[in-house]
């Protein structure tokens, strides 16, 4: 019994050491490391894995944890690069920030329902809760049914942030935990509205118009479309060795290339 | 020399399995209690705000989602699974049971996530229609859950009745019973504890079921205040909010683990305490047989 338990506690030990080591040893420049947003996280692992492709030996770590743990990780040192997925706050302006892509929110309701348009504040209204019914803003007599994303969820964030100055989606919200998820329930309920990332609207949803402004990539790179955000890499003064390198990959037209296929619009 | 070598050997994997639990036991644990000692014991479990960003966590509105989940799904499955047991313990000809048997085992084996795709194509939007709400809501969940949990509750029921000895039917039938009087009046009591296990451990399925239930149940964090109303349960909870989840937040959803593993434990403990005493002509409820098993324990 003591025998066996120590036998599946030492593989549980090894199994987890070798999970932490993940590409430690070697290389005398060291890895680099990217640490924050988790919405930043799929696409800062597509240009690693691109890079890394490029110029084997270098060695990358993206890790998770949230725009402010990318910030407090840029800061501390902990990570050479930190990924954001929001503007900076005041107080974070000591880190340098390096637009690298931008992503636009786009609020979705279903084909049939026929509104087209919603303003700022009815977007606010719905998401909030006040709204209750579609009729309050001009469209079919059926009650509103919202759709949001998990807490934690950097979508949900950004949107909370840009939509609804910071304040929460309503609690009676039903809640799913993927984009496809979203579009899905949106898809299959003439009732239902949400919000996904601007790149992954398909025609099972529609996109509504933000006070008369088409919801695509070009009104976001006009400037004209208000619900986007950019995703950031910070450091702490200006960039150096491989981070700089990287960054130089990530800018460069392969790199932006790279978003652009994933749905995302590129930094310029 | 040899035989004694597989014997360890496979004593080894046995315990392994034991060890196995206790690890998973100290990791939720050791993960989970810290937030649950910060937050307090009483404001997490019976807190109505579930704010993980802002450090709030009450998890109230989800152990009301699980319980009435749970009931919901008793409340369908039980009646259905118990008339489908009698009737292939006691009333089917042998070879429809022998199609029957089989057909109902495989319903178990197919993948919960199925299980919610039909329910997000067809009993959702049906609910939406014709009831009103949103339409993933408490009702689609238990309905879900309801015919999930028939295979688990029918089987172990099957057994139970089947262990009724034959000798017992044939007395109430010689005393002139019919054959519905006997197996209303004879087999089912006799069968009781079987039964109750059989109960509890649909619950505990019903209670642990994720998949299905994040994809019908809508996930509100709130209370229901109708049963066409969204709902999120405790396992809902965890598995919705783990990917992006990271240290306190990360920490709260093992806690609302250890909420579960209690609750879990708890159930099956019951039915096996349910099951261990088969046929003992009391009248004390199950409950007094626990309260019983525990002082003597105790001592």
């Amino acid at each position: 019994m003591k025998r066996s338990l120590s036998v599946v506690a030492f593989a549980c030990l090894a199994l987890g050491a070798c999970k932490r080591d993940g590409g430690g040893a070697g290389n005398a420049q060291g890895p680099l490391t990217l640490a924050g947003s988790t919405s930043v996280q799929p696409f800062a692992e597509k240009w690693s894995e691109a890079y890394s492709a490029a110029h084997p030996g270098a060695q990358i770590n993206v890790q998770g944890g949230g725009s402010t743990a990318g910030i407090k990780a840029a800061q501390t040192g902990a990570a050479q690069i930190g990924t954001v997925s929001r503007d900076l706050k005041a107080d974070e302006k000591s880190l340098t920030p390096i637009v690298v892509a931008r992503d636009g929110i786009a609020i979705v309701v279903n084909p049939a329902n026929p509104i087209t348009d919603l303003t700022l504040a009815q977007v606010k209204a719905i998401f909030s809760g006040q709204a209750k019914s579609w009729k309050e803003l001009g469209g079919i007599d059926k009650p509103l049914n919202v759709i949001t994303r998990e807490e934690g969820s950097g979508t949900r964030g950004a949107f909370e942030e840009l939509a609804l100055g910071g304040s929460k989606v309503a609690t009676s919200a039903l809640v799913q935990d993927s984009t496809g998820a979203v579009r899905e329930m949106v898809h299959g309920d003439p009732a239902a509205i949400g919000y996904i990332s601007l790149g992954l609207v398909n025609d099972q949803v529609k996109a509504v118009k933000l006070a008369g402004v088409d919801a695509t990539e070009a009104n976001v790179v006009a400037g004209k479309y208000p619900l986007v955000r950019p995703f950031l890499f910070v450091t702490q003064g200006a960039p150096t060795g491989t981070a700089k390198d990287f960054i130089a990959y990530v800018l460069s037209p392969a790199g932006q290339e790279l978003v652009r296929k994933e749905g995302l619009i590129p930094a310029q | 020399m040899r035989a004694a070598l597989v014997r360890r050997a496979l004593q080894m994997i046995a315990f392994s399995a034991i060890g196995v639990l206790a690890l998973i036991t100290v990791f939720i644990v050791r993960e989970g209690a810290p937030v649950l000692y910060k937050t307090g014991v009483g404001h997490f479990l019976f807190g109505g705000a579930w704010r993980p960003l802002e450090g709030e966590f009450g998890i109230w509105p989800m152990i009301v989602g699980s319980t009435v989940v749970t009931i919901g799904a008793l409340a369908i499955g039980v009646p259905l699974a118990l008339a489908c047991a009698i009737v292939l313990a006691e009333l089917a000809p042998p070879r429809a049971r022998a199609l029957l048997k089989p057909t109902i085992e495989l319903l178990a084996g197919i993948p919960s996530v199925v299980y919610g795709f039909m329910g997000v194509v067809l009993l959702v939007p049906w609910i939406r229609e014709h009831l009103g709400g949103p339409g993933p809501s408490v009702l689609a969940a238990s309905v879900i859950l309801g015919i999930m949990i028939m295979p688990t509750i029918i089987g172990i029921s099957i057994d139970a009745l089947q262990a009724v000895p034959r000798s017992y039917r044939e007395g109430s039938r010689a005393l002139g019973a019919t054959e519905w009087q006997t197996i209303r009046m004879v087999v089912l009591p006799a069968a009781r504890s079987g039964l109750v296990a059989a109960v509890i451990l649909g619950m505990g399925r019903a209670l642990g079921e994720t998949m299905a239930v994040i994809m019908v149940a809508g996930n509100s964090v709130r209370v229901p205040h109708a049963i066409t109303d969204p709902v999120r349960t405790l396992t809902a909870n965890i598995a919705l909010e783990m990917g992006y989840a990271s240290g306190d937040h990360a920490r709260a959803l093992f806690a609302t683990a250890i909420v579960l593993f209690v609750i879990v434990m708890a159930l099956n403990s019951l039915a096996s305490l349910a099951r261990r005493r088969p046929r003992r002509r009391t009248r004390r409820p199950l409950w007094r047989r626990a309260l019983g098993a525990l002082s003597r324990g105790a001592r």
